[in-house]
Order: C-alpha cells, then sequence, then structure tokens
C-alpha cells in the first residue's frame, strides 16, 4: 500500500508492545472534573514514549452494556507512565477517559482491584523539536492526554512546554490541572478564554520565537490546527484518534487519507502524524 | 498433540488465522521478534493479494455490533509484484508455512497470480478468495457452483501447491459450492468468510455509516450459523475442510472440529487478544487432555 514508511523502525519513537494481553490492576480511580483517570499497575511492562497507546478493555463484563456492546477493546493513549520509584511500589499507567459509550462507560466504572486488559504500548509518538524550534502543546478534551507524558519527557530535558487546553465548559476544565502550565479555553466562557483554543494557539504562535506544535483532541480542533500551521508555515505533529479493532496493524480500519494519495494505518504509522502528511484531517 | 497433516504439510497444532485478520508483518513492527518465538498459528494466512495494488475502501471501514464487528476494508494490498518483493521476504522469516490468498475478477487473474506464486518457495498453498463478482459474467465467483467450477478449470492446472477454496456464506448452497470445488481439484476448502452486513449511520438517517457501503459481519455474532455451514459442508465433500467464524476458545474450535473441519481459523478474535491463537490452541489441547483423546 502505498504511504507505509517503510525503514522507520529503528528511529521512530516506538517502544515494543509485549507479545498478547496482559491483565493489569487497577490501583486507583480519580475523578478529575467530567473525566475519570485509570491507575494501573503494569509490573512486567515496558516504559512507553509519549504519543503511544494502549487497547484497553474491563476484565470483566465486557460486553451487556447499551447495545450489548462493548466487543472490541478500546484505543487510548497514555495519559501518564511511572516507572521510576518511589512513586508506587510497582510502575504505573494512567489513562484519562470520558463516558461517551458502552465502551467508554464499562471502562470508567472501573475501580482499585478491577482487572484491565491492555495490549501495548503500540503505534508511534511524538519526535522531539529540532531546529531550536520551542514546543507548544495544543488539546482539546480527552486528547489532552497524550501532551501531559509529553510535557513530562520535555521537562526532564530542560525543554518546558506550555500547553493551550480547550474544554467544552467549567464541569471538563478541570481536565487542565493535569498538565502544567496550562492556558485555558472554554466553549462556553465558564473557564478561562472563551472561545477556541487555536484562538490561543495563534496568538503564541505568531507572537513567539518559532515553534512546533504538539496537538491532539476532536478533529475540528485538530483540523484547525493543522490549517493554521500550514498557513504559517509551523511544524505540527498530530496525535489522531480512529475507530480501531486490533490496534496493531490487523484489521486496517483506522486508516487516515494522505495528501499524496493512498491511506496511513493510524495504529502502525500513527497516531501521531506529521500534519504535512495530511490534506485536511477527516471528520470521524 | 504431537501435530497434524493439512494437505501434505505437517502442522504443529489445529490452530491457523483467517485471511485478513492477522497482518505478520505490522505485528513485528509492534511486537517485534517476541512474535516469532511465541507466533500463534501453525500456518499463516495471507490478507488477500491482488495482481494490481489497491488502496481499499475509503473509511470509516468499522462498525462494531452485539458481539460483533461489520468491517468494509475493500482489501487494501501492494499488488502481487509489492507482495513478492516487499513481503515473501519478510514473510519467509515466520516460523510456520505460508499460505498465500489471491483474489481476481477474472479466471485470467487468479491463473496469473497462481502462477507467479507457484514458482516462490516460501508459499507453501494457495487460497482462493472467489468471494469476489466474476467482471466477464457479473456473477459471484464463489455463490454459484458452475461459476466457480469454470474458474477452477482455468487456474488448477496452474499450481501443484495445495489449492484452498475460501466459501462466500453469502449463497443459497454452500455445500453444493463445495462439491463443485472438489469436483475441479481443490485440495481443501475454508468457511466461513463473512456475511454481507450493513450498518446504519448513527446521526444521519438512510445513511450508511461504512465508506464501502456495505460491509461483512464477523465475531461471535456468526458463530453458530458458520458450524452450520461447517458441518453442511464436511458432511458434503471428503477433502479437508477448514472451519472459521467466531471462534473464541477452545471449547469453540473443538466445535468446529466436531463438525468436521480439520483445521480451525481464527479471526476477529486475534482483535481482541494478538495472542489468541496461543491461548486457543491450549485450550483444545487441554480438552484433548481431559477427554483423553490424542489423536487429534
Amino acid at each position: 500500500m502505498r504511504g507505509d514508511p517503510e525503514g522507520l523502525t529503528g528511529a521512530e519513537p516506538r517502544t515494543l508492545a509485549p507479545f498478547g494481553r496482559r491483565t493489569l490492576r487497577i490501583a486507583e480511580r480519580r475523578v478529575v472534573g467530567a473525566y475519570v483517570v485509570l491507575v494501573a499497575e503494569d509490573p512486567g511492562g515496558p516504559r512507553p514514549r509519549a504519543g503511544q497507546f494502549y487497547m484497553l478493555a474491563a476484565a470483566q463484563r465486557w460486553g451487556g452494556g447499551a447495545e450489548e456492546r462493548p466487543f472490541l477493546p478500546r484505543a487510548f493513549s497514555v495519559l501518564r507512565a511511572r516507572f521510576d520509584p518511589p512513586t508506587r511500589p510497582l510502575p504505573t499507567l494512567e489513562f484519562m477517559l470520558e463516558a461517551v459509550g458502552p465502551g467508554t462507560e464499562r471502562l470508567g466504572e472501573l475501580d482499585a482491584g478491577d482487572g484491565l486488559h491492555v495490549t501495548g504500548p503500540l503505534g508511534i509518538g511524538f519526535v522531539e523539536p529540532k531546529d531550536g524550534r520551542r514546543a507548544l502543546l495544543c488539546g482539546g478534551g480527552v486528547g489532552t492526554a497524550p501532551l501531559a507524558i509529553w510535557q513530562d519527557e520535555l521537562l526532564a530535558r530542560g525543554e518546558p512546554a506550555p500547553a493551550l487546553l480547550g474544554f467544552r465548559d467549567a464541569e471538563h476544565a478541570p481536565g487542565a490541572t493535569l498538565l502544567h502550565n496550562a492556558r485555558v479555553a472554554t466553549d462556553d466562557g465558564s473557564h478561562g478564554h472563551h472561545g477556541l483554543v487555536t484562538d490561543l494557539l495563534v496568538e503564541e504562535v505568531d507572537t513567539g520565537a518559532p515553534a512546533v506544535v504538539y496537538a491532539c483532541g476532536p478533529p475540528p480542533m485538530l483540523e484547525a490546527v493543522r490549517a493554521l500551521c500550514a498557513e504559517r508555515e509551523v511544524p505540527c505533529q498530530l496525535a489522531l484518534e480512529s475507530g480501531m479493532a486490533c490496534g496493531f496493524g490487523a484489521c486496517f480500519g483506522c486508516v487516515v487519507a494522505l495528501r499524496a494519495g493512498g491511506y496511513l494505518r493510524l495504529c502502525v504509522d500513527g497516531p501521531v502524524l506529521d500534519g504535512a502528511l495530511l490534506a485536511e484531517v477527516p471528520a470521524h | 498433540m504431537t501435530g497434524l497433516d493439512f494437505c501434505g504439510l505437517r502442522l504443529a497444532h489445529p490452530i491457523v488465522n483467517g485471511s485478513g485478520t492477522f497482518d505478520a508483518i505490522a505485528a513485528l513492527r509492534a511486537f517485534g521478534d517476541a512474535l516469532l518465538e511465541r507466533f500463534p498459528f501453525a500456518a499463516f494466512v495471507s490478507k488477500t493479494i491482488t495482481l494490481a495494488p489497491r488502496d481499499g475502501n475509503p473509511p470509516p471501514r468499522l462498525y462494531e455490533t452485539p458481539a460483533g464487528l461489520v468491517n468494509s476494508i475493500g482489501l487494501p494490498n501492494k499488488g502481487l509484484r509489492g507482495y513478492l518483493e516487499d513481503d515473501l521476504p519478510q514473510l519467509a522469516r515466520l516460523p510456520v508455512a505460508l499460505v498465500t490468498n489471491v483474489m481476481g475478477s477474472t479466471a485470467a487473474e487468479l491463473c496469473a497470480l497462481v502462477e507467479a506464486l507457484d514458482e516462490r518457495d516460501e508459499v507453501d498453498a494457495i487460497e482462493l478468495n472467489v468471494s469476489c463478482p466474476n467482471v466477464s459474467t457479473g456473477l459471484d465467483i464463489g455463490a454459484d457452483p458452475h461459476e466457480l467450477a469454470g474458474v477452477m478449470a482455468e487456474v488448477r492446472p496452474r499450481t501443484a501447491k495445495p489449492l484452498i477454496v475460501k466459501l462466500t456464506p453469502n449463497t443459497a448452497d454452500v455445500a453444493a459450492v463445495a462439491q463443485a470445488a472438489q469436483d475441479a481439484g481443490a485440495d481443501a476448502v475454508s468457511l466461513i468468510n463473512t456475511l454481507r452486513a450493513y450498518a446504519p449511520h448513527p446521526h444521519r438517517a438512510g445513511t450508511a455509516w461504512l465508506g464501502g457501503g456495505t460491509g461483512g459481519l464477523s465475531g461471535p455474532a456468526v458463530r453458530a450459523v458458520a458450524l452450520a455451514q461447517v458441518r453442511a459442508v464436511a458432511a458434503r465433500v471428503s477433502i479437508p475442510v477448514v472451519g472459521m467464524g467466531g471462534v473464541q476458545s477452545g471449547l469453540h474450535a473443538a466445535h468446529m472440529l466436531e463438525a468436521g473441519a480439520t483445521l480451525v481459523a481464527v479471526g476477529t478474535e486475534s482483535f481482541r487478544d494478538p495472542a489468541a491463537g496461543t491461548r486457543i490452541s491450549r485450550e483444545l489441547d487441554d480438552l484433548f487432555a481431559k477427554s483423553g483423546d490424542n489423536s487429534g
């Protein structure tokens, strides 16, 4: 298939996943505004790269929800990975979710002690800034998640990156507390800037030093980020989302159309893509 | 279980993958060589290869149903040349036999595919995907016994390798088509392919959700249908049958074997757990051990 970036393996920011699904124990469930953060102990797993994702399913009662779903696992970017003691006795992975359907509803019910099936880490994560550019993080809603672990990594390298985050309303805005140094926009103006997060991004991009934008969020937001970056010739890396059955290249379900023609599978060639590869971010 | 013979190939156990449900090359990128050390299938069946490259259908391509999945992928592949040059050398690293699945929209296309694969030592067997309209006659090749017999008469002489016909369930009498495949020299048949299915758009009334319009249903939702079709086919033909459709456990695999299958393919369950094949094969072993039947 056209567009397969062959030969990237080795250079790409990817931690290989252990082969097969494993069952983790939920150590903690935190409510952050309208979101749930699940903390799962992953004693045997490797440390993921920022932007990589896991396929998640509840170990019990996966199925039997609305319309007798869910059936397939769901893809989630990792919010944080804590592999350095003594944060906790065991390494942990954190995931941020919002109940929007039968899969996220069931996952959101999980609590300390429950089992979580995971396969991962999967996909390719963010690539570090080049050419002395500063990193700008731009997220929307639950798309805040991969930016948190990336902000941690950048900070550890001495590159503090400001975060611009958009939320629907004040109920969702607490999601911003998952990152440091965040400026918030809400659709209804109930918290922070009244308007779109891309308003804040334009301001930052147009006034500061040359930047590279790292973005994740709903498709209309990502498309706006892609377009404004393309217009200004600012590089951007977009963490895309798609319905996904497997997460490891088997089902060919999660494709996105490329500017050059053909498709890429987000699960093996993404989910983080250089915005320049796309003519537009697909609506679903 | 000490292994079994399938069309002259020696397999370690009866669990294989369904075509198009496991991409070993992509899985190597995700899991590395751990995949080779713990390869979940006794033989690997490639996704469908066509003569010319195909991009596949526009997204969305997936729709979750109660206990199942409707897909409309559209057979994306690099085409025969890309497969021979790029994929085969990588697939040769797999520790198991390789079955290459092909589809053509004319007998001539299928002949070209089969002839090219016949020359490659890496390919142990060829599976024909006949769930496709014959553009010369307008009929689904695999839906009609006479249509299939006509195509097989041309394709069969092109290879001495085992030829498996992947039957479509979207036909009035699958056993009659299986019989035609056997009479035309097929070494085995495999079934079921996905059931034709439609997914309504969740927000736009009267509109299809899938970019390809219609799709195919797989997963546990089709298991009972698959068992009935495998039983009907196995009762009719004497060549080996590869049974598949919604298999999620060793018990489900045992039911396929009881229905008359020689091999059992795992498909959609691998999406939920890439190592599902290993678990199912182990569970099947445990069932045999319990029943004291180690004949396999």
